[in-house]
């Protein structure tokens, strides 16, 4: 009898236990955040969607080497004589035309790597967390402003340069080479006569053709 | 006002027993959307927040014309007329038994000498409706839902009945109407209210059996076995959907009210007003039976968000071997009060 009385106190005792936690929280404030009317606020350091402030990239390619899952494309062309693509706000001189830097969001996985390497500090992440896409492709981003005409004009052009560059450097090889051979000709002519002499010429215009 | 209802226009009586439905409709609304809420605020949620404005307070209507909408799906084998009926027979029983609630002082639906009397017979239909819709639904969980319905609702209805009667002993009137006018007046230590919980301790004792036993009846949390949803699926209504689902919704918070009107009648002195003559016209004696019966189904919300579910032997044992004991002692004491004092 007793403990059965002892029993059912502990019950009813527990039970406006319980009540009084969850009245207490009844009247207590609530945590939800309601999402599209208010938003959290984001840390500093929060890892977010990535920005490319694409007039200050050098074309380095260094996030594309530092992010560990390849999800950085870079395409770049060496800008011609002609043009001076002027200096980021860094002070760094920009050397090449950027005709692609794509970043595909929906394979990065918000590692900070690529944002440390940058030279010119324009890689970084900004604080955006509302991206969703329908179509996977539209989560990757195009950074480059080049529109396609000019990225064939540029590359037209950067070609150009590039073979005449080549045919100058060949020129000059062919210079050099010829030099050479006369020198050697000339060096080597009083002791021996024509087979060592030619062997010799031969082994050195292949190393300044590969070189 | 019902004696002679031969000679009344046949609207009148229409408008007359339509009065309880436009209560439970409005209540049924206020009380999913209010429960919500109450699960939200006790776990530091806010619950629906968007549909109509403050506070979401169109959640229930927008869920409701969800629900007219639905598809009425009705399985291959079940059997298809007791399946399709269940839902409104449990609707009409709970609903036949709001006849005898006195809502205010100068309505009653229905003002026979044996309102509780009525009132017990009429709700055991729902465990009938209960096993009918389980066994019709062909489906092991709805059948399981329906037998536990049936057992905890035959079990729990004897220990409501000997409470019943504990103030039944008191008043020596079956007419809830009565029973209602023998608690107005303030007159117990000079300002407490007439009402049959504060009048002698074992009414108290009574009351919490009382209120016990009706949380299993209208199978709430913590004796919600039924429709234990972590272990039944949904019980017997798992093969329901739509219209028909949201008739037993209906019916369930109809009972819940029912329960809690009979409640506030017995022992909180019904449409009394707690301060005597202040505030007692039949408007606010109406207010005032709503606000009582609404606070117990508060505490039942509250309840639920706060206790665990018991087992099926556990509520076995609760009834039987404490409750009904209890109760009959309890009876047996408040008649020798009655008899001394
Ligand atoms: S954050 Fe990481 S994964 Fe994403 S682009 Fe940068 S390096 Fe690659
Ligand atoms: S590291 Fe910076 S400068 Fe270099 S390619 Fe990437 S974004 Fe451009």
């Amino acid at each position: 009898m007793v403990e059965a009385i002892k029993s059912g106190w502990i019950t009813f005792k527990s039970i406006f236990i319980g009540m009084g936690v969850t009245i207490r929280h009844f009247f207590g404030p609530s945590v939800t955040l309601q999402y599209p009317d208010e938003r959290p606020v984001i840390p500093d350091k929060a890892r977010t969607k990535l920005y490319v402030n694409i007039d200050d990239c050098i074309g380095c390619h260094l996030c594309a080497r530092a992010c560990p899952v390849n999800c950085i494309y870079i395409d770049t062309v060496p800008a011609t004589s002609d043009v001076d693509l002027g200096k980021t706000s860094t002070g760094n001189p920009k050397r090449f035309w950027l005709t692609r830097f794509d970043i595909d969001m929906a394979k990065c996985m918000y590692c900070d790597l690529c944002v440390h390497p940058c030279p010119t500090n324009c890689i970084y992440m900004v604080p955006d967390y509302e991206y969703s896409e329908f179509d996977r492709t539209n989560l990757i981003y195009h950074f480059s402003n080049l529109e396609p005409a000019m990225v064939a004009e540029v590359k037209e052009k950067a070609e150009k340069e590039a073979a005449e560059k080549q045919k100058q450097r060949e020129e000059m090889m062919r210079k050099k080479a010829e030099e050479a051979k006369k020198k050697q000709m000339e060096a080597k002519k009083p002791p021996q006569q024509n087979t060592d002499g030619e062997t010799g010429t031969k082994s050195d215009k292949s190393d300044n053709g590969d070189s | 006002m019902t004696q002679n209802l031969l000679h009344i226009n046949p609207i009148a009586i229409l408008v007359h027993a339509a009065i309880p439905l436009v209560i439970i409709l409005v209540y049924a609304l206020v009380a999913i959307w209010a429960e919500r809420k109450v699960a939200g605020f006790i776990q530091d949620r806010l619950g629906p927040m968007r549909v109509g404005g403050w506070h979401g307070w169109a959640q229930s209507i927008a869920d409701l014309l969800k629900l007219i909408q639905k598809e009425d799906i009705i399985p291959n084998d079940a059997s298809r007329f007791l399946f399709k009926f269940a839902p409104f027979m449990m609707f009409a029983a709970s609903y036949a038994a709001f006849a005898v609630i006195p809502f205010s002082s100068s309505y009653i639906g229905s003002n026979i000498n044996i309102g509780v009397f009525y009132l017990l017979a009429v709700t055991s239909v729902l465990t009938l409706s209960i096993i009918m819709a389980g066994w019709a639904s062909n489906n092991k969980w709805s059948l399981l839902g329906g037998m536990r319905s049936a057992a905890q609702m035959v079990s729990y209805e004897v220990p409501t009945i000997a409470t019943v009667l504990t103030v039944i002993v008191v008043t020596g009137s079956l007419n809830l109407m009565t029973v209602t006018e023998m608690q107005s007046g303030n007159d117990i230590l000079g300002f407490l209210p007439n009402w049959f919980i504060f009048q002698n301790p074992f009414l108290l004792v009574a009351f919490v059996i009382f209120f016990i036993s009706i949380l299993a009846e209208s199978h709430r949390v913590p004796f919600d076995l039924p429709e234990s949803e972590s272990e039944l699926v949904a019980g017997y209504q798992t093969e329901y959907s739509g219209m028909r689902w949201a008739m037993f919704m209906l019916a369930e918070y109809a009972d819940m009210l029912l329960l809690s009107l009979l409640g506030a009648t017995l022992f909180f002195g019904g449409w009394n007003s707690p301060f005597g003559d202040f505030m007692s016209g039949p408007f606010w004696s109406f207010f005032w039976f709503m606000l009582k019966g609404l606070l117990l189904v508060f505490v039942m919300m509250w309840i639920r968000w706060t206790l665990p579910r018991y087992r099926v032997d556990q509520l076995m044992h609760i009834c039987w071997s404490i409750l009904i004991p209890l109760s009959f002692i309890n009876l047996v004491l408040v008649a020798l009060w009655e008899v001394i004092f």
